[in-house]
C-alpha cells in the first residue's frame, strides 16, 4: 500500500532520521585501524539511547545488534563482533536504523579505514553518486523505477555491478513497509511518486560481479566472487519541491555523505 | 537494513493505461459492423475505432465525416474509442 505522509508526520520521520544522521556521523569519526565492529555497535546504540530512540534492527527478524558492519567483500548486515577487527586500507559499510515516536529512520555509509586503495575510493565514490542520482529522481510525478534505472546508469557506466538480491523499501511507521525499490530496472515503471512518500533508497554496489550470498549466521551477505562492496542508504521523502532527505540536516550542503 | 524482495509482494502495474491514453481528433472514414468505425487521424493514419459505453448508452449516433474525439491505447497505436462527437 502507498502511504503519504502528513507534513507532522514527516517532522518526526526527520527528527528520527537526525538521530541516525548524528549516531553514523560520530561513528564515522571513530573509524579507525585497530576499531572492533563490537565498539562501534555499542557506540551506535548508545547515542539511539540518549537521544531517546530505539535501535530499530536489535532484534528485527531475530538480528543480533544494532548496527550492521560490513568489511570489504561483506555486502550488507555484517554482525557486529570484537572478533572483527579493521585494519588500514579495509572499507566499511555501516548501517544504522532506529524507531523514534513511532517512526523510523534508517540510513548508511561506508567510509575508507586509513588510506585505501584507488579502486575502492573509486567503488566508495561511484556509490555515494549512484545514491545522489536515485535521490534527484525522487519527485512527485515521477515512477518508481526512475530512481531504480538512474542508479544502475550510472553504476554500470563506471564499470561496476548493481547487487540484485537486495532493495531499497519504503518507511514509515514499520522499518520496511510495502514498497520495494530495486537499484536497477527499467525507468517509467511501479508507481507514481507522490508527496509524502518516504522510501529508503540503498544503493548496493560490488566491484566484480553482481551475486551475492549469505553466510551461515543466516544475515552476513557477501560477495559471491570475493569482490569488494559498497553500501550508501539515507531515508528521501518525496515533496511537492523535490527530494527532501530525512536522515540529513536541512540545510546540508554537498555529498549526501 | 536491507530488503530481501519478496517475488509475490511487488505488484507489476506499471501504471494505469486509461490515464496513459492519447487522445486526438478524427474523422469518421467509414462505418463497419459492431459499432466498429475506421477513422483518419490528423496525420492521415487511420486507425480502428470503436464507440463508447458512455456515447452508446446516451444514444448517441455517429455517421462518417463526423469529427470525434479518440482514445488510443497506449499499447497499440492502431486501436481506439470513440469517446466524444463534435458538433
Amino acid at each position: 500500500m502507498i502511504i503519504c505522509r502528513s507534513a507532522t508526520e514527516l517532522e518526526t520521520m526527520h527528527r528520527a532520521g537526525m538521530i541516525v544522521w548524528g549516531a553514523l556521523t560520530e561513528l564515522r569519526k571513530r573509524v579507525q585501524p585497530g576499531v572492533s565492529t563490537q565498539e562501534l555497535d555499542e557506540l551506535a546504540e548508545e547515542y539511539a539511547r540518549k537521544h531517546k530512540a530505539r535501535p530499530a534492527f536489535k532484534n528485527y527478524h531475530g538480528y543480533p545488534k544494532s548496527l550492521c558492519a560490513s568489511i570489504n567483500n561483506e555486502v550488507v548486515h555484517g554482525i557486529p563482533s570484537a572478533k572483527r577487527i579493521v585494519k588500514e586500507g579495509d572499507i566499511l559499510s555501516m548501517d544504522f536504523g532506529v524507531e523514534f515516536e513511532g517512526y523510523y529512520g534508517d540510513a548508511a555509509l561506508t567510509v575508507p579505514v586509513g588510506k585505501i586503495a584507488p579502486e575502492r575510493e573509486k567503488l566508495l565514490r561511484v556509490t555515494r553518486e549512484a545514491l545522489e542520482h536515485g535521490i534527484e529522481q525522487a519527485r512527485a510525478g515521477n515512477r518508481l523505477t526512475d530512481i531504480s534505472a538512474a542508479v544502475q546508469q550510472w553504476v554500470e557506466k563506471n564499470g561496476l555491478s548493481v547487487v540484485r538480491e537486495f532493495v531499497g523499501h519504503s518507511i514509515g511507521t514499520k522499518m520496511h513497509e510495502d514498497l520495494q525499490l530495486p537499484n536497477y530496472g527499467e525507468p517509467g515503471h511501479g508507481p507514481k511518486l507522490q508527496a509524502g512518500m518516504v522510501l529508503a533508497i540503498e544503493p548496493m554496489v560490488n566491484a566484480g560481479s553482481p551475486a551475492v550470498k549469505v553466510l551461515e549466521d543466516k544475515w552476513t551477505a557477501v560477495t559471491a566472487d570475493g569482490g569488494d562492496s559498497a553500501h550508501f542508504e539515507h531515508t528521501v521523502a518525496v515533496t511537492e519541491n523535490g527530494p527532501w532527505i530525512l536522515t540529513r540536516p536541512r540545510d546540508a550542503a554537498g555529498p549526501v555523505w | 537494513m536491507a530488503k530481501r524482495p519478496q517475488a509475490d509482494k511487488q505488484k507489476a502495474d506499471s501504471g494505469n493505461p486509461k490515464e496513459d491514453a492519447i487522445e486526438v481528433m478524427a474523422t469518421v472514414i467509414e462505418p463497419l459492423p459492431n459499432a466498429m468505425f475506421r477513422v483518419e487521424l490528423e496525420n492521415k493514419h487511420q486507425v480502428l475505432a470503436h464507440i463508447s459505453g458512455k456515447m452508446r448508452k446516451n444514444f448517441i449516433r455517429i455517421l462518417p465525416g463526423d469529427k470525434v474525439a479518440v482514445e488510443l491505447s497506449p499499447y497499440d497505436l492502431t486501436r481506439g474509442r470513440i469517446v466524444y462527437r463534435y458538433k
